[in-house]
């Protein structure tokens, strides 16, 4: 109502009309003048250009308040308001190389990379679809040298390039998550139905995000809100045969051309046991709740946002898993059917996981004319774990492990962006932790209580040399500080010598326990460089070094007690120090419109390394316990991940993916534990627009014996009365599993559209075990599984 | 005119809930669980650490055989003490009682055992001149428990004696570890000399 008033004002008023207005255009962001923008009077034809300085200038104006409307083919069009009172003059600013302004673009543009001379690769919403019903884990196992290391088929944590676990950095909508992500059986608290479109950045090369993604980088990113009055949304139904269950994920988004915006949504997903081919996997369910809201304006000189996520997740785990000692897991190994086979049903029980997280976000971010944008971040995430096991008498409902871990974080940074050529980004993040583990257990810690803070501070450099060659650099400094109070039994703390070297932690003597105070310091410092080349119109080169290290997290350095579950004792020590990095990478990549490829071979070299392995036994009254020790090392990986595809005609299409990696221990000289497979993966399209935009997908998934494994340990039996070898490191044998996915679209009316999808897994039912796969001792993995999406878009 | 006034009121509204969503935000990140304390220790409470068999014959000495593990999970074995050798062609009363010795007094888990019978079963494997062993008592269903059983012995020598106690076993079994699968609370073996 206001904008009408003022823009009529001028008529209405009548008087001398000779004013001249005088102005400049000039660029946002490098402050030189446009050449060529038109200037309009709104609600009047006359229409002037700016000439070579920029200037316009426009007469016979009466005294008032004018409404002009400026464009510039390269810049999005502005609308000004200017009171004018006789001859005026105005400086006009207009935003410059819009492609490069992700606030303002529409949904459904293309996605630039994060990094420009890593090894990356993203998924799109389309991809990530597919796994709706599924986890973020199953969905990067479509990129070429992204595996998992499962827990059955819904604890999947992702593996790139052969590490995982603190090695890999999960980025959900900016916030780094914080989600005790040292556990081997814990999985990423992100809902995946909550994305647009995931990165994978293959190693330490974004040091914006941590300087300690030995791994990499998974950046989850939500869809971009047009800056335009609008309101849309999508409803995606997926149903599965295998578990009996499925998926429902909704979302809507109302958005104002002023900037305003607010959108949510909210997913859930529940399955009962899954099955593999020749028997129920009983006790494998699952119930997921996601639920994310945010609001927020977003202007083109600054903005805010405020976001909020929960992610709930309750988990069974197999139960012929949880087993009692050494001997039931030789009886396990040995034995080829679980021990435990009951018939399917939907109750999710003990062993079982129950997970929840909190996260929430506040943004905000302001441009400066000819400099560049400020961006200032807080976060805040609340995890709750609980695991409960099978337990006896008044502890049977109680669980065996509750902590909690609460983070908070502030970070900003600065982009200087003014020059085209020149690039760069500097900020500074500061984090405090607090970990709360819960004695109402009755089951001694595994994780004790701590406090963290974490400071860091970065600069990265990026320079356009010509329109081939760009090259970047980067360095990174974090501090980290960990205070804990963890309970030793007193024999622990001797038979580990640390009665020795660290006699000035205890605080406190119990008898049987100590009570310590741990208080350790690391400074770590990364750095990364790299070029990247453009070797013709759809070929690239890619070329990054990168220096990373990472402080041990608290499994590492603290854990200590028998995991039930897994009937094994794990063992951190204190004496661990940070792990160094240096990674190399190329990669070639043509991307052309009947063929293309990229080939990315790495090496990684990293001192100190940090490995979990079976070392021993220990003896109590249940028996002989395998002993897992962390100790660092001198590791070497060095791989190669490559894609080809070839577009055969318009509507044929096959694609190709091989995956290599070798992981060496190079002072014991022989191969690290839970290193991916070799995998070698074929597919065959046909899509055609015009039938619906039907779709059909087969495809062929290889996956190699791991031959290069650790050696396994002799373990006295008490049952057998003997020394026994056991077998807990050799893999499984090599294994085919064949996919079929089809799709296609139906127009409903002029806004909506409902796909249909179908997708069968493990088409053929085959019975296959996985090395990266935790229960693989005790179970073959999933059979045959039919899968429907509906999905209706509005 | 009305639509226009419409559409300004909206961002009205997104502003005011984007400020309380905002208190809310710095509210709940306000709250910590951390107290600066030192955290309470943990004792186990369901852990055995000891096991007592008691051989008692019908007439002559009572023998003990001990199993005592008193840092649970920790390092150190567990510790056997054999109160003396057995005799010859006899036939012996035994008892079991567990223990967790960590918390003061010690709590008897036999009786935990007791109540939830249906789901635990000892199991006896002799070798030697330990020539043989029978359940005494049943649970509810009237499957052997083994908290109290029998024992042979026959010419003098050396034996064994295994005793595991296995929980949520398949209940009937044929009496063997094997069939009865179910996850292992106490795995002990005792060497013993009959004279």
């Amino acid at each position: 109502m206001l904008v009408i008033v003022l823009v009529n004002c001028p008529y209405l008023v009548a008087q001398n009309c000779t004013n001249v207005l005088s102005g400049t255009i000039i660029d946002f962001h490098d402050r030189t003048p446009l050449v060529g923008a038109t200037v309009q009077v709104a609600g009047n034809a006359n229409v002037v250009l700016s000439d070579f300085e920029g200037n316009f200038s426009l007469g016979s104006l009466c005294d008032g308040i004018y409404e002009l409307e400026i464009s510039h083919p390269e810049c999005s069009t502005k609308f000004v308001k200017i009171d004018v009172q006789g001859d005026t003059s105005e400086k006009i600013t207009l935003e410059h190389h819009l492609e490069e302004l992700d606030e303002v673009k529409v949904v459904g543009d293309a996605v630039s990379d994060a990094t420009n001379t890593a090894q990356e690769k993203t998924l799109r919403i389309d991809d990530l679809e597919r796994y709706s019903a599924g986890s973020l884990g199953d969905a990067l196992k479509q990129i070429s040298g992204v595996n998992s290391l499962n827990t059955g088929a819904n604890i999947v944590k992702p593996v790139i390039q052969g590490l995982n676990g603190s090695r890999v950095l999960i980025l959900n909508n900016g916030v780094r998550m914080h989600d005790m992500e040292w556990g081997d059986e814990h999985a990423p608290n992100v809902d995946i139905n909550a994305v647009d479109h995931v990165s994978v950045i293959k190693g330490a090369a974004a040091l914006k995000y941590g300087g300690d993604a030995i791994g990499g980088l998974i950046l989850m990113e939500p869809a971009r809100i047009p800056a335009k009055d609008s309101l849309y949304g999508k409803t995606l139904l997926t149903g599965a045969t295998n578990g009996r269950g499925g998926n429902i994920t909704t979302e809507l988004t109302k958005a104002y051309k002023s900037g305003w915006f607010a959108k949510g949504q909210a997913s859930f997903k529940r399955y009962g046991d899954f099955e593999a081919p020749d028997y129920v996997l009983s006790n494998t369910g699952a119930s997921e709740l996601g639920v994310s809201i945010g609001l927020g304006k977003h202007d083109f000189v600054w903005g805010w946002d405020a976001n909020y996520s929960y992610f709930d997740t309750d988990i069974a785990i197999l139960r012929a898993s949880d087993i009692g000692n050494t001997d039931d897991l030789i009886r396990a190994i040995n034995g080829r059917e679980p021990l435990i086979v009951r018939d399917f049903e939907y109750a999710i029980n003990k062993p079982r996981q129950e997970v929840t997280h909190h996260l929430a976000k506040l943004g905000f971010y302001r441009r400066f004319e000819g400099l560049g944008k400020w961006n200032l971040q807080y976060d805040f995430q609340h995890n709750q774990r609980f695991e409960f096991d099978i337990r006896v008498g008044d502890d049977r409902e109680k669980a065996s492990i509750d902590l909690r871990l609460a983070t908070h974080s502030l970070s900003t940074d600065f982009k200087i962006d003014a020059k085209r050529d020149f690039i760069l980004n500097f900020g500074l993040m500061g984090l405090y932790q607090n970990n709360f583990a819960n004695p109402d257990t009755g089951v001694r810690r595994l994780i004790p209580d701590y406090d963290k803070y974490d400071v860091g501070a970065f600069a990265t450099l990026e320079y356009t040399v010509s329109n081939t060659l760009l090259l970047d650099a980067g360095m990174r400094y974090d501090f980290n500080y960990i205070e804990a109070k963890k309970f030793y039994r007193t024999s622990r703390w001797e038979e580990r010598g640390y009665d020795v070297e660290f006699p000035d932690l205890v605080i406190e003597d119990l008898g049987t326990q100590l009570l310590t105070n741990p208080k350790f310091e690391y400074h770590n410092l990364s750095a990364t460089v790299g070029m990247q080349y453009q070797v013709s119109n759809d070929t690239e080169l890619r070329f990054n070094y990168a220096l990373a290290q990472r402080a041990p997290n608290p499994s590492e350095l603290f854990s200590d007690g028998l995991h039930h579950s897994a009937a094994r004792i794990e063992l951190g020590d204190l004496r661990i120090e940070s792990e160094t990095s240096k990674k190399l990478s190329l990669s070639i990549q043509k991307e052309g419109n009947t063929w293309g490829y990229n080939i990315s071979p790495y090496a990684n070299f990293i001192t100190n390394f940090i490995v979990l392995e079976p070392t021993g036994v220990e003896f109590n009254i249940r028996g002989a316990f395998p002993v897992w020790t962390y100790r660092q090392t001198t590791a070497r990986l060095l791989g190669l991940d490559t894609n080809l595809y070839s577009q055969w005609t318009d509507h044929w299409r096959t694609d190709h993916k091989f995956s290599i990696v070798n992981g060496k221990d190079t002072d014991l000289e022989r191969p690290l534990i839970n290193i991916p497979a070799v995998n070698l993966n074929n597919s065959i399209s046909y899509a055609n627009p015009v039938w619906k935009d039907f779709k059909i997908t087969l495809e062929s998934q290889y996956i190699f014996r791991q031959n290069e494994f650790p050696p396994n340990i002799m373990v006295f039996s008490p049952e057998q009365g003997q020394e026994v070898l056991l077998d807990i490191n050799t893999p499984p044998e090599a294994y085919h599993l064949v996919a079929l996915d089809t799709s296609f679209k139906i127009p409903l009316n002029k806004r909506n559209t409902l796909s249909v999808g179908l997708t069968v897994n493990n088409l053929l039912n085959q019975s296959y075990r996985d090395y990266l796969n935790r229960l693989r001792y005790y179970a073959d993995d999933l059979g045959r599984n039919f899968l429907i999406r509906l999905k209706l878009n509005y | 005119m009305k639509t226009i006034a419409f559409k300004n009121s909206i961002p009205q509204n997104l502003k005011r809930t984007a400020l309380l969503a905002t208190a809310a935000i710095l509210l709940m990140a306000c709250s910590n669980d951390d107290d600066g304390d030192n955290p309470e220790p943990v004792e186990e409470e369901e852990t055995i650490t000891t096991m007592t068999v008691t051989l008692a014959p019908t007439d002559g000495e009572t023998v003990t055989l001990l199993s005592k593990d008193l840092d649970g999970d920790g390092p150190n074995a567990p510790e056997i003490t054999i109160s003396g050798n057995l005799s010859a062609d006899t036939s012996y009363t035994g008892s079991i009682v567990l223990l967790n010795e960590t918390e003061s007094p010690a709590e008897n888990i036999t009786t935990e055992i007791m109540e939830e019978d249906d789901e635990h079963q000892f199991f006896f494997s002799v070798t030697g001149s330990l020539t043989g062993t029978s359940y005494m008592d049943t649970d509810g269903d009237g499957n052997p428990v083994g908290l109290s059983f029998t024992l042979t012995t026959g010419a003098a020598g050396d034996g064994s004696l295994a005793v595991t106690l296995r929980h949520q076993p398949k209940k009937p079994n044929d009496g063997t570890l094997a069939d009865a699968g179910g996850e292992t609370d106490i795995a002990q073996t005792f060497d013993i000399t009959v004279e």
